[in-house]
């Protein structure tokens, strides 16, 4: 007995209320009894060698745990993927921030005094601050060429196009800077730890799972002896995923050595500087392209800055070169790209993952080749979007109907596209602020790419209680997205049962399976999927078991799991992931399908250039977009609202400024995150078509909203200014600079 | 909080007397502490390097804005949210209760306070271009009695001031503009809240005829200094208002800011938009038929 | 160690219950609230005054507590978020919030909450500018603000 009472409603989100009444416990609420607190000493320098340390005068050291590389019990990497960054570092230092030693105290104000009078004494070596400096290998700072990784995806044959004489072949250059995640609760945990007892980690991170499998190579311990729950999660967006294995770990080194829980949560200072950011990217792009706008090939070669250490720059590239060529029929693509290394410390996952700097450079270069052969930049992406039966850059065939044509229209007459587009080009003739409107068009895939859900084989768990209470049992965490609303509506529908009978149940490693990370907006579609099957074979074991029949009222399913439980104990069901019948990924050739489904959309920015400060500002903002069947509609427009307003802070107003491999502006004030007075009403509109992969027809959704406003905003600029401009952030000091005959005594 | 309390005091002296008596007996050694929206942040950045400081927030006698000698009198510990309250600033001083509205947010302007923004002597502060294209005085009290300086002599340097060390900012001394005077306030700081300002640009001119009057030009953040502008207030003061003279005022506006690159803008745009902000000035001057 | 010199004593009233606590003068309202008073509801986003995660009202004012120093907190009447409900009934904003979807991640929310309250009572019927305005002081970084304003313009209507 399914329902459909809860699936496009939008009921009240699980937490609200301790979220509205400041009862939400996170994790720098908690504390322990005989707590210390933990702080972390960095280097100062980019790159060198380390030759010593200092302890100043005045402290009382004799008070103090110290923890250097020396004291890790197993291996000193956060394991990941190349297991290449060392947890504290042992002779070398490869950024600035790296982590060289720890201190733990109880009192958290004398640490800090403790924390400045530790003097590490580095001999300098020289570093490499960017992509350029990185590729021309100027110094060799990670391997044997500074390279990280490297893909090659093939489609048709771009060589000997471009010399066709009827072709128009167009080139531009993009790039994208790097963006703090910027979650307002700071990166911490809480670690216990013994060498009896194994380690408990509680924090704020979105991947338990990732972090207990760090934690066992760091202390060599067996899995059931490490044990990670996640406290409540104010954002994370990507800044959560990796990052927490290295606090976790520096925090359970210390408890592990004092014998004592340690607390260690980052002032907003030391996130900012010392946690990953969003990959700083290049893209080159070569296209040819009939007279008549037929897209006929793409060359594109695709760079991003790591930052020192590998962490997760091979799949962030992944996931950008995939993305690079877009929702477009294009029989000859190819694109090479490279994860570079520099001595900045470790870039990350953000949302969009890669994809936004891919896709923020094809939608400026295919305005660029609509402009050079005098179409209009939507008739050009109309006359390639890809259909139903046509292949991606990965010859992934599309079998879902695919209306972009449609989003394009709705999100056109939403804004009245074609009339500002008219009316600003007049009317910027005259006055000192210019206006433009301008959009993008795109995809984003849901789940790990190609053969990586695969290798996760998700589980999720479902107990029904004794009361007839549903339990969800999954690792995936809830960190604002509402994580714990879906699946509870997910896991009611399939059972036809109240909302209020379902609890998703908190990430504890000790108590739930692992469904794997929560990112690459798998957690509604992948993992959701599995909640559902999950709800179903309790449903199916207790039918079996004789004691529902095909409907049943809530009393009667009450009753049905007492008599269950008190005959057999227990009803828990498991559900692994296995991958839908027909789908293929050559790994070797970056061929096939490279995602189960994808969520399309086409966003529209109007924006007002003043001449006199060439500031940006974006007035109006549509985004349109098909997701298959939304789960919840004010949870999932507010995933839009959200994601786009990351985007135009990227695209306008965030920073990151560099010097010597440091984050110069890691303070709020400085680094500069749109407030209310900054942004436009953001109008979300959906398009339903359900997948059948996913619960109730959902599909991914969470960093789709973060690819589009970038290229939307400066299509936007280069319509209100005349002037194209190729990188993001676009800074007022960027734009006066690019305008600047026409700014001056405006 | 990165600073080691310990090594701190505030002090809470009872009244304004105390408060003058602490600086008299032991002058250097106390500092005010007012509404905190700057001390506060150094401190939390384990960057306060005074270490004893008294609270004055409490003196009431220094809050508030009355009337002395013609003149509008603003308190030192009056608030931005006092500024914008209070009818006859907003009427007569309209580029005070805008800066007073553009600083921080609701948050701070409950907080900060006027005597703190000058006396804190940062040359990105918002309040200060107006106060000196107000031609403002400020009124010093100590121990051994008052004396008022004229705020254009005020800063000295980075974060220098005339103050002696025994003395409190005990008020603000604004002279009412004349009647159709023309008030230009405009802060470029990114975005629209919560921003310190790239360039803050603030003027006040007399137009008598079709030609300028007394004209005051201040800017913050384009020097180490809040700076008003003699010289470019010297080359437009008595002429017409036409596209040469706002050539000619913009270039010599451009020599006599001294803008740097830092974390939050470049020199360049600091003085483009400098220079913009004066043509934008002047040409509405002009286009209300000066 | 653990004990910082210099202590005074602080009465003030918080969530309409008198306080008395021992603090350093210069400790953070913030610290006092959470530390002292276990009040947690109260979050530090930035430590720096920017994002209002912080917002308390003292004497129905609006302050980041993390700039005001427990001295100046002498006899003042604070709020915190744990007292805008009255016992289990919500108030009108925090009903608002959780309607609209207001709240994703909730680290800004006690701060969001209580800047929307004093809003309200300063402005009953605010403009679209005065929710902007309002609100400008308290960064949220999940919902791009859509959200909170439905919620503000719910709580105001009813």
């Amino acid at each position: 007995m399914t329902s459909d009472k809860n699936i496009g409603k939008p009921v009240p989100r699980k937490e609200g209320r301790a979220k509205v009444t400041g009862a939400a416990r996170y994790v720098d609420d908690l504390s322990l009894p005989g707590m210390l607190y933990g702080v972390t000493v960095r280097s100062p320098v980019p790159r060198g060698r380390l030759v010593g340390v200092h302890f100043g005068d005045g402290i009382p050291w004799d008070e103090f745990t110290v923890v250097t590389s020396r004291d890790i019990p197993g291996a000193n990497y956060v394991a990941l993927i190349l297991n290449d960054q060392p947890y504290l570092a042992e002779t070398f230092v490869n950024h600035a921030e790296e982590p060289v030693l720890l201190l733990a105290h109880p009192d958290k104000y004398l640490l800090e005094e403790a924390r400045r009078a530790v003097k590490l004494e580095i001999e300098p070596l020289p570093g490499v601050f960017d992509i350029e400096e990185s590729l021309a290998r100027a110094e060799v700072v990670w391997g044997e060429d500074n390279v990280f990784k490297t893909f090659l995806v093939e489609k048709g044959n771009v060589e000997g196009v471009w010399d066709t004489s009827d072709l128009v072949v167009v080139e531009g250059e993009y790039r994208t800077g790097a963006q703090e995640q910027l979650y307002i609760e700071t990166n911490g945990v809480i670690a216990e730890a013994s060498p009896g007892g194994g380690v408990v980690v509680r924090g704020s991170m979105q991947c338990p799972y990732y972090v207990h499998k760090a934690l066992v190579k760091l202390f060599d311990l067996p899995e059931e002896k490490i044990r990670v729950i996640q406290t409540e999660t104010g954002g994370g967006f990507g800044g959560k995923e990796e990052y927490p294995s290295l606090i976790a770990g520096h925090a359970a080194l210390l408890a592990w050595k004092s014998g004592r829980p340690v607390k260690m949560v980052y002032d907003r200072a030391e996130d900012m500087l010392a946690t990953t950011k969003r990959h700083p990217s290049r893209t080159r792009h070569r296209t040819a392209v009939t007279r008549d706008g037929r897209l006929v090939a793409m060359d594109i070669d695709f760079v991003v800055d790591g930052g020192a250490y590998a962490t997760l720059s091979s799949v962030v590239l992944s996931r950008g070169t995939i993305h690079a060529a877009g929702p477009y029929n294009c029989p000859n693509v190819r694109i090479r790209s490279r994860a570079v290394a520099t001595n900045v410390p470790p870039h990350g996952a953000f949302r969009g993952f890669g994809a936004p700097q891919s896709i923020f450079a094809l939608e400026r270069q295919l305005d660029k080749v609509a402009a050079a052969i005098g179409l209009a930049p939507d008739e050009l992406r109309r006359r390639n979007f890809i259909t139903k039966g046509e292949t991606t850059a990965t010859g992934q065939v599309i079998r879902e109907e695919v209306d972009l044509p449609g989003l394009l229209d709705r999100a056109f007459e939403l804004t009245d596209y074609h009339a500002k587009r008219e009316r600003f080009a007049r009317e910027n003739k005259a006055g000192r602020v210019k206006r433009g409107i301008g959009f993008a068009s795109f995809m984003h895939g849901a789940g790990f790419t190609g053969s990586g859900e695969k290798y996760l084989q998700s589980i999720v768990g479902c107990e029904a209680t004794a009361d007839g209470r549903v339990h969800v049992l999954s690792a995936s965490t809830e960190i604002g997205q509402g994580t714990n609303t879906i699946f509870a509506q997910i896991a009611a529908d399939a059972l036809g049962l109240d909302y209020e009978t379902i609890e998703v149940v908190r990430p504890d490693t000790a108590d739930v399976p692992n469904s794997g990370p929560t990112v690459a907006s798998r957690t509604c579609m992948i993992v959701g999927k599995l909640v559902e099957s999950a709800a179903l074979q309790i449903r199916e074991t207790l039918r079996g078991a004789g004691l529902v029949g095909d409907a049943y009222t809530g009393e009667e399913w009450a009753r049905a799991c007492a008599a269950y439980v008190e005959r057999n104990g227990a009803l828990k069901t498991f559900t692994q992931y296995t991958q839908p019948e027909g789908v293929e990924w050559d790994d070797e050739r970056y061929r096939g399908d490279a995602y189960g489904a994808y969520a399309w959309a086409v966003y529209v920015a109007e924006v007002s250039v003043d001449t006199l400060t060439c500031e940006t500002r974006v007035e109006d903002f549509v985004a349109v977009q098909e997701v298959g069947r939304v789960i919840h509609p004010v949870l999932a427009a507010g995933q839009i609202e959200g994601g786009v307003a990351q985007g135009i802070g990227w695209a306008l107003y965030e920073n990151v400024v560099w010097r010597d491999g440091r984050m110069a502006n890691g303070q709020m004030t400085n680094y500069i995150m749109p407030t209310s007075a900054d942004l436009p009403p953001i109008r979300v509109h959906f398009f339903e078509n359900p997948y059948a992969g996913g619960p109730g027809g959902a599909k991914g959704i969470g960093e789709l909203p973060m690819d589009g406003p970038a290229p939307a905003i400066l299509n936007a600029v280069e319509h209100a200014t005349g002037v194209a401009l190729d990188h993001v952030p676009l800074t007022p000091e960027a734009l006066m600079d690019a305008l600047a005959p026409e700014a001056v005594g405006a | 909080m990165r600073a080691y309390l310990p090594s701190y005091e505030l002090a809470v002296p009872r009244t304004l007397d105390d408060a003058l008596a602490m600086l008299r007996d032991e002058p250097g050694v106390w500092r005010p502490f007012a509404g905190g929206t700057d001390l506060m942040v150094l401190l939390e950045a384990g960057k306060l390097e005074h270490r004893k400081f008294f609270s004055i927030r409490h003196l009431s006698e220094l809050r508030g804005v009355g009337d002395s000698d013609g003149r509008v009198r603003v308190g030192a510990l009056t608030t931005y949210t006092d500024v914008r309250r209070s009818e006859p600033l907003t009427r007569h001083f309209p580029m005070l209760g805008r800066a007073a509205r553009e600083t921080g947010g609701i948050a701070i302007q409950n907080r900060g306070t006027v005597g703190g923004n000058i006396a804190n002597a940062s040359p990105a502060a918002d309040t200060p271009p107006a106060l000196l294209a107000y031609g403002a005085e400020v009124e010093l009290i100590s121990a051994s009695g008052a004396r008022r300086v004229p705020y254009a002599e005020f800063h000295t340097g980075y974060k220098r001031t005339v103050m002696r060390a025994d003395e409190l900012v005990a008020a603000v001394l604004l002279p009412r503009p004349r009647e159709g005077a023309r008030h230009y306030y405009r802060k470029v700081g990114t975005r629209r809240a919560q921003a310190i300002s790239k360039v803050c640009f603030a003027a006040l001119a007399e137009v008598e005829g079709d030609t300028l009057g007394e004209v005051r030009v201040a800017l913050g953040s384009v020097a180490p200094v809040v700076l008003r502008c003699p010289r470019t207030e010297a080359l437009l003061k008595g002429r017409r208002v036409d596209g040469e003279l706002s050539g000619a005022a913009a270039e010599e506006l451009a020599r006599e800011i001294t803008p740097i690159d830092d974390v939050r803008s470049t020199a360049r745009y600091r003085s483009r938009v400098a220079r913009n902000l004066l043509a934008e000035f002047l040409s509405g001057l002009s286009a209300e038929g000066v | 160690m653990t004990e910082a010199p210099g202590k005074i004593s602080i009465s003030c009233t918080v969530n309409g219950e008198a306080v008395t606590l021992e603090a350093h003068p210069f400790a953070r309202l913030l610290d006092v609230l959470r530390e002292g008073l276990r009040l947690t509801g109260t979050k530090e986003g930035c430590g720096e005054g920017e994002c209002g995660a912080c917002s308390v009202l003292i004497d129905g004012e609006l302050v980041n507590s993390c700039l005001v120093p427990a001295a100046q907190a002498e006899g003042a009447r604070v709020l915190t978020v744990e007292g805008v409900a009255d016992g289990e009934r919500l108030h009108a904003v925090q009903r608002a919030m959780i309607e609209c979807g207001g709240a994703q991640c909730g680290i800004c929310t006690p701060g969001m909450v209580l800047a929307a309250v004093n809003l309200l009572e300063r402005t009953p019927r605010p403009t679209d500018a005065d929710i902007r305005e309002g609100l400008a002081g308290n960064l949220c970084r999940c919902t791009g603000y859509t959200k909170i304003f439905d919620a503000v313009v719910r709580a105001c209507e009813r």
